[in-house]
């Protein structure tokens, strides 16, 4: 009973530090609208700082001093990160402003194994709470009881805060309605600043405060946004008593959760996010949102089927792709190989994200779960190579399938945060289910089989299944299904009102996507030779969005032209710098910032502005004209 | 009038939000052909009253039926399926579409293509698309992005793809809201003639008086929740309770048309 107890109550401790970043997640999302994915990496930088604090300065003053100036001093990068990059990204569709907090935590992520170093960092004890208290027979640390009373104090802080002062009734107020909060002659800037210095401070609390329990790493910032999401997707994003609610549930659905299923504890919490999701779609305090706005500067140029010439440049090209083994030497080949096989994958998000309308961030788990597809029935089944070519990617639609029916059932953020959440838990069971996916180890040798082994003639399977799968996809664009589906992202009451069961559709887009992206995966782990479960960890789900976004998110081929670019820049930069994540993150934000609309989005509007101008005006136009005088 | 069918039977409607009795007891029916209007001041319970009949809001008791069939708590689209189209108070079309592609849509729903994913969209009744679209007067446009649509146009291939389904019955929510006036008499016009060609019926609400006396067979007024009037437009511009509740509007509508028709 006694260890029950204890569990319990590590639980409450762990909860305390998941609630503060979870608010601060939540009070930036209710008044700014933007879903701060860098909340990771703040709380990560609040660890690191306060680590560096308290080894400086000794003593009680300098432990919990170095604690609440390393959180000031990281909402203070906050305050330089929102006037500087946020600011100008408040009126982007909110896929790009996750996007760009994103590119920031690949920089933080490098910056602080720049700075740090890349070896876990172990803190010191928290003065006056070194100690543990025996309970029956059973010890508590005397910090978790520290902790545990800091949750609700917090939260009775924050309460008072938003109740009691006319700030906090100005972000109340915003929450529910900024552009009359605007209009009533408020500073927005200032009050957004404000409320993302408090956000961050939150966050980076929590962080610095679990360094007497954990060691500081750099691969902490993850670990915590997805339980953040987690947290707020259960207790309703914008709500901060739903935060603390969640936060403790998941917390002890861990705590306890590893007395069920020691191998896979994260099951649990899914079960019980699936549940909450199907029950109460926006949370358990949540409000249901809003339909979102309509994004600015969505295509206006209508999509259309290549015309016979735009067929023949196409066929052009591909010809000459083909021609490339007889020039090129065994690792362009190679290089060749992966880009296709890369080509694949970003059409298929590209087909789910701006077809679909749905960004998801998790796009990797499909390509993983083809790729262990693939390892497994190879390995295990024996299975010739065409075989599992073929089912291999089954496995990546069962996962759309499962996880689509819960993911569809939202929408924006939501839908971002919960892939998300659903990739990071295929990775977790990939990593932790060691007897059957090797864990770490992965799985090795699963090599092509002799037709197909040579480098020249993979590269040829690989830009054949990629070409097929681009035509394969551009046909359901322009098919009934695609317009019913581009339909329900563009009007979601039209299209219901004209019979059309948006979720299933979005659903069948779900698998087809999941599907195309496991055939990725699966093609990809016989060029690896082997899988490992990073290929379903979250910079793969990363790098298939900045294919799509590099490209040209409004685009019907931009998806092909972006995975090109991007993977070869890619292949490129890691074998000239350590720093790849940097560059990649800044690469990352400079796209949404600077060229939201990609690389053919920019073209066409380049082609689109000079048929314009060079066509007199439209005989449509000078009738209305006409009309109108 | 007793051969044409009851196309709409409404019977007991009623819905409240905590202690508001947003609508209570709204009873009336809609036969074929025939054009009512729903009026009444702002928080009458028009909008509750429509989001019942079109699957938006689940009425706490009360009976729908359309052509004897049940509709009440259905979902929008299914509803949509029995033969009721509906156009929105804030036009709803598909801004990245071509106006032709807007109505193929609806055309592909109808038709039981949703889950086709090989045949060209682009050439799926073609044709049909473009009868609708010159019925509403929208030919010429065909080929252009909706996004780029005046408004005016956009409530016309709003109700092009209101019509994809030929429905028996067609409810607008305001349909004029929003338009500059002499828009708003040719949409009507052209609402009108076409519910009269196809005999459909025509459920919809409206704040310009104009429109309704105008256009409207029938009329209901609802107050606070509830059924006050109901009869021809003229039955109801005589109605003393009726004008009560609009204070001075009813009488200058009247006199206004009064002159107009004399002149």
């Amino acid at each position: 009973m006694a260890f029950y107890v204890v569990q319990f109550l590590t639980g409450l401790a762990s909860a305390a530090s998941l609630f503060l970043v979870a608010s601060g997640l939540s009070i930036i999302f209710g008044v700014t609208r933007i879903v701060n994915f860098a909340h990771g990496a703040f709380y990560m930088l609040g660890a690191y700082v306060a680590f560096t604090l308290t080894e400086r300065f000794s003593g009680a003053l300098g432990f919990w001093g170095g604690i609440v100036v390393a959180a000031l001093a990281v909402a203070v990068i906050g305050v330089l990160v929102e006037m500087v990059l946020l600011r100008r990204i408040y009126h982007s569709p909110e896929l790009f402003q996750l996007l760009a907090t994103f590119g920031l935590t690949l920089m933080v992520e490098d910056l602080a194994v720049l700075i740090w170093g890349p070896d876990d960092l172990v803190g010191r004890r928290a003065p006056g709470f070194k100690g543990a208290i025996d309970f029956f027979g059973q010890n508590i640390p005397s910090y978790d009881l520290f902790l545990i009373v800091l949750g609700p104090v917090v939260l009775g802080v924050l309460w008072l805060l938003f109740q009691r002062t006319r700030w906090g009734v100005l972000v109340r107020a915003a929450t529910q309605d900024r552009d009359m909060v605007a209009a009533l002659g408020v500073n927005q800037k200032w009050l957004f600043t404000s409320v993302f210095a408090l956000g961050v401070f939150l966050a980076a609390l929590g962080g610095a405060l679990q360094i007497p329990r954990d060691a500081v790493n750099h691969a902490m910032d993850l670990r915590v946004i997805v339980e953040v999401f987690v947290v707020v997707v259960i207790g309703g994003l914008g709500s901060i008593i739903g935060a603390f609610v969640a936060a403790v549930l998941v917390s002890e659905l861990n705590a306890f959760g590893i007395l069920i299923f020691p191998k896979i504890s994260i099951i649990l919490v899914f079960l019980v996010m699936a549940v909450v999701l199907i029950v109460r779609p926006w949370g358990l305090f949540g409000k249901p949102e809003a339909p979102a706005r309509r994004t600015p500067g969505l295509t206006v140029n209508p999509w259309r089927p290549l015309t016979m010439n735009e067929r023949f440049a196409a066929i052009a090209v591909l010809v000459l792709a083909a021609a490339l083994p007889f020039v090129a030497g065994n690792y362009l080949l190679t290089v060749g190989s992966e880009i296709a096989i890369f080509v694949i994958f970003a059409v298929s998000l590209h087909f789910l994200m701006s077809v679909g309308g749905l960004a998801s961030f998790g796009h990797a788990a499909y390509f993983g779960l083809g790729a262990y597809g693939v390892a497994l029935l190879a390995k295990m089944a024996g299975l010739p190579m065409i075989a599992c070519l073929l089912l291999g990617p089954l496995l990546g639609l069962m996962g759309a399938a499962v996880f689509g029916f819960f993911a569809v059932q939202l929408s924006g953020v939501y839908f971002a945060m919960l892939t998300l959440a659903f990739a990071q838990i295929v990775w977790s069971i990939a990593f932790q289910w060691v007897s059957v996916t090797g864990g770490d180890n992965g799985i090795l040798g699963v090599w092509p089989e002799k037709w197909a082994a040579s480098p020249s003639h993979f590269y040829w399977l690989s830009l054949g299944i990629a070409a097929l799968a681009v035509v394969i996809l551009r046909i359901i664009v322009f098919s009934p299904f695609g317009f019913a589906l581009r339909a329900t992202r563009d009007s979601p009451l039209r299209s219901e009102a004209i019979g059309i069961d948006g979720k299933r559709i979005q659903w069948t887009a779900f698998v087809i996507a999941g599907t195309v992206a496991g055939l990725a995966g699966a093609l990809f782990a016989y060029l690896k030779g082997s899988v490992f479960p990073d290929n379903m960890g979250i910079s793969l789900s990363v790098d298939a969005l900045v294919m799509v976004l590099l490209g040209g998110v409004e685009t019907v081929s931009g998806a092909v032209v972006g995975a090109i670019v991007y993977k070869a820049l890619n292949i490129w930069l890691v074998s000239q710098t350590d720093w790849s994540k940097l560059v990649l993150g800044a690469f990352v934000v400079l796209i949404v910032v600077a060229f939201p609309k990609g690389i053919v989005g920019t073209l066409e509007a380049l082609m689109h502005r000079r048929r314009k101008s060079s066509s007199s005006v439209s005989p449509l136009l000078t009738s209305r004209i006409e009309s109108a005088e | 009038m007793s051969m044409v069918p009851t196309l709409l039977s409404v019977e007991g409607l009623t819905k409240s939000y905590g202690g508001v009795h947003a609508v209570r007891g709204v009873s009336f029916e809609l036969r074929a052909g025939e054009i009512l209007a729903l009026i009444g001041p702002n928080g009458a319970g028009k909008s509750t009253c429509f989001d019942m009949l079109n699957g938006q809001n689940i009425p706490d008791s009360g009976r729908i039926r359309v052509l004897g069939a049940e509709t009440t708590g259905k979902k929008p689209r299914v509803i949509w399926r029995m033969g009721v189209g509906r156009t929105f108070q804030i036009a709803a079309t598909f801004p990245t579409m071509t106006v032709r592609e807007n109505v193929q849509v609806a055309l592909v729903s109808h038709g039981g293509q949703l889950f086709n994913l090989w045949a060209s969209t682009a050439r799926h009744a073609r044709d049909e698309a473009g009868r609708l679209l010159d019925l509403v007067g929208m030919g010429a446009y065909a080929e252009r992005p909706c996004g780029e649509l005046a408004y005016g146009d956009v409530k016309r291939l709003e109700l092009a793809i209101a019509l994809a389904n030929q429905p028996k019955l067609l409810l607008m929510d305001e349909p004029t809201a929003g338009m500059a006036p002499r828009e708003r008499v040719e949409l009507m016009r052209l609402t009108a003639r076409i519910a009269r060609e196809q005999s459909i019926g025509v459920l919809f609400t409206e704040h310009d008086m104009d429109v309704v006396f105008e256009h409207a067979d029938r009329i209901l007024v609802l107050n606070r929740g509830s059924l006050i009037a109901e009869g021809s437009p003229e039955e109801v511009r005589g109605n003393a309770q009726v004008r009560a509740i609009y204070l001075g509007e009813g009488l200058v509508y009247d006199a206004r048309h009064r002159e107009g028709a004399s002149a």
